[in-house]
């Protein structure tokens, strides 16, 4: 039989849950305004223009080329590093869950999250690697 | 426009949106997108990625507020988010599909739904319902601190709810936005999760789903860094400063005001997408 879940260690979850997420998005803010820095510092007065989508190179659409692009410190590739570390937050926040339930017991909740971690990595790994 | 002056503007648009968003609890994100496409004329795929991104920064970051006050139902999220995070890969498969003239019509009802949401009257609900079976096998029932001491609620008709929030997931993927209003409204109308729980819970909530489409927009290349640099960056301080004042701040003319404003972009971006300028 299932044990009923205990309310110290549901806090307990929500508490690393709560400083995790605030974690992921602050380091992600940081991150992007470094290559906010880099960027404006270098190209102040280039134009832009959005009217147009013309989609963007493999440098800022795939993992790999966000990171190549990021640790040779350019400006576009760090901001891509850091909104890809936002898109990781949430991805940890439900991988973490998982070990959460898995420590309450709740077998029927681990699969649950399994399911929404698969439909996650699915989305980021299946379509950006 | 040069670079410095257009990051500049966007970011300034962007902050006010966010702190608008935090103080009326509309969400920022809804006016993010015709913000951009409408005064930026920015392409509305790039707008919609730059939102997406923006939404999670402000969902994970209202969320990590929230989990700690105890609201928020983590069992009813992470279930729901089945539905949501499936409906937002569909929502975001459709979007590199289907024409920008379809999309900028679609995001123009849901503004004017949002907007008429937030006219209405919220309901109150009956206190003491029945369990539901469904939903007890599934521990969602739960309780929340009150000032009376420990409100205890049933959940009730899970296969509407999850029905709903496959929908809300799905226009969450086309649009980019964080679609709350129809998160709250699975919940609370379907499900009758009393409002501090079902607010929280759905706030808990986007952010994961907004993460689901956001790895196919990315692929697309409707992430572009330079635009959702600021618009990220705005709608995040805006939204931060936003949560800490709302407990001071008279919310109730501001949100008249704000939907309002709602409602005549939505009007723009429904006369855009069938008339076809978008």
């Amino acid at each position: 039989m299932m044990k009923a879940p205990s309310q110290w260690s549901d806090q307990r979850i929500e508490d690393i849950i709560g400083n995790l997420l605030r974690a992921g998005v602050m380091l992600s803010a940081v991150v992007v305004l470094c290559g906010a820095g880099v960027y404006l510092a270098r190209h102040p007065s280039e134009r832009v223009n959005y009217h147009a989508f013309h989609g963007e190179p493999p440098d800022y659409t795939t993992i790999g080329g966000i990171f190549h692009t990021a640790f040779g410190l350019h400006g576009r590739g760090l901001i891509q590093l850091g909104l890809l570390l936002l898109i990781a937050t949430p991805v940890a926040r439900v991988a973490f869950s998982i070990w959460g339930f898995a420590a309450e017991h709740d077998r029927m909740y681990v699969v649950f999250t399994v399911i929404v971690l698969t439909v996650l990595l699915y989305s980021l790994l299946g379509s950006s690697v | 426009m040069n670079v410095l002056e257009f990051t500049g503007l966007v970011a300034v648009g962007s902050f006010a949106a966010g702190l608008l968003g935090a103080l009326t609890g509309l969400g920022g994100g809804v006016v993010l997108v015709p913000l951009l496409t409408l005064f930026f004329k920015v392409d509305i795929r790039y707008a919609i990625g730059a939102s997406l991104v923006s939404v999670i920064a402000t969902s994970s970051g209202a969320a990590a507020a929230y989990v700690r006050e105890g609201f928020s139902n983590i069992r009813i999220g992470m279930f729901l988010e089945i539905a949501t995070t499936i409906g937002a890969l569909a929502g975001a498969y459709l979007a590199t599909r289907v024409s920008t003239g379809v999309i900028a019509t679609v995001f123009g009802a849901v503004l004017l739904y949002s907007a008429y949401l937030s006219r209405r009257p919220r309901a109150k609900h009956e206190r003491n319902l029945p369990q539901d079976p469904l939903a007890t096998r599934l521990k969602m029932n739960g309780s929340f601190p009150e000032s009376g001491g420990i409100r205890r609620y049933n959940v009730q008709h899970v296969p509407t709810g999850f029905g709903l929030m496959f929908g809300a997931g799905t226009l969450s993927g086309l649009l980019g936005i964080g679609s709350g209003a129809v998160k709250v409204l699975a919940m609370d109308q379907a499900m009758k999760i009393p409002f501090k729980a079902s607010t929280t819970t759905s706030n808990f909530m986007i952010g994961v789903t907004a993460a689901a489409s956001a790895g196919v927009y990315l692929s697309r290349g409707y992430i572009d860094p330079l635009l959702a640099m600021p618009v990220m960056l705005g709608v995040l301080a805006g939204s931060l400063l936003g949560t800490r004042v709302l407990v001071r701040a008279e919310t109730k003319s501001l949100r008249l005001i704000f939907a309002i404003v709602i409602a005549v972009l939505g009007i723009q971006m429904l006369y855009k997408g069938l008339a076809g300028g978008i």
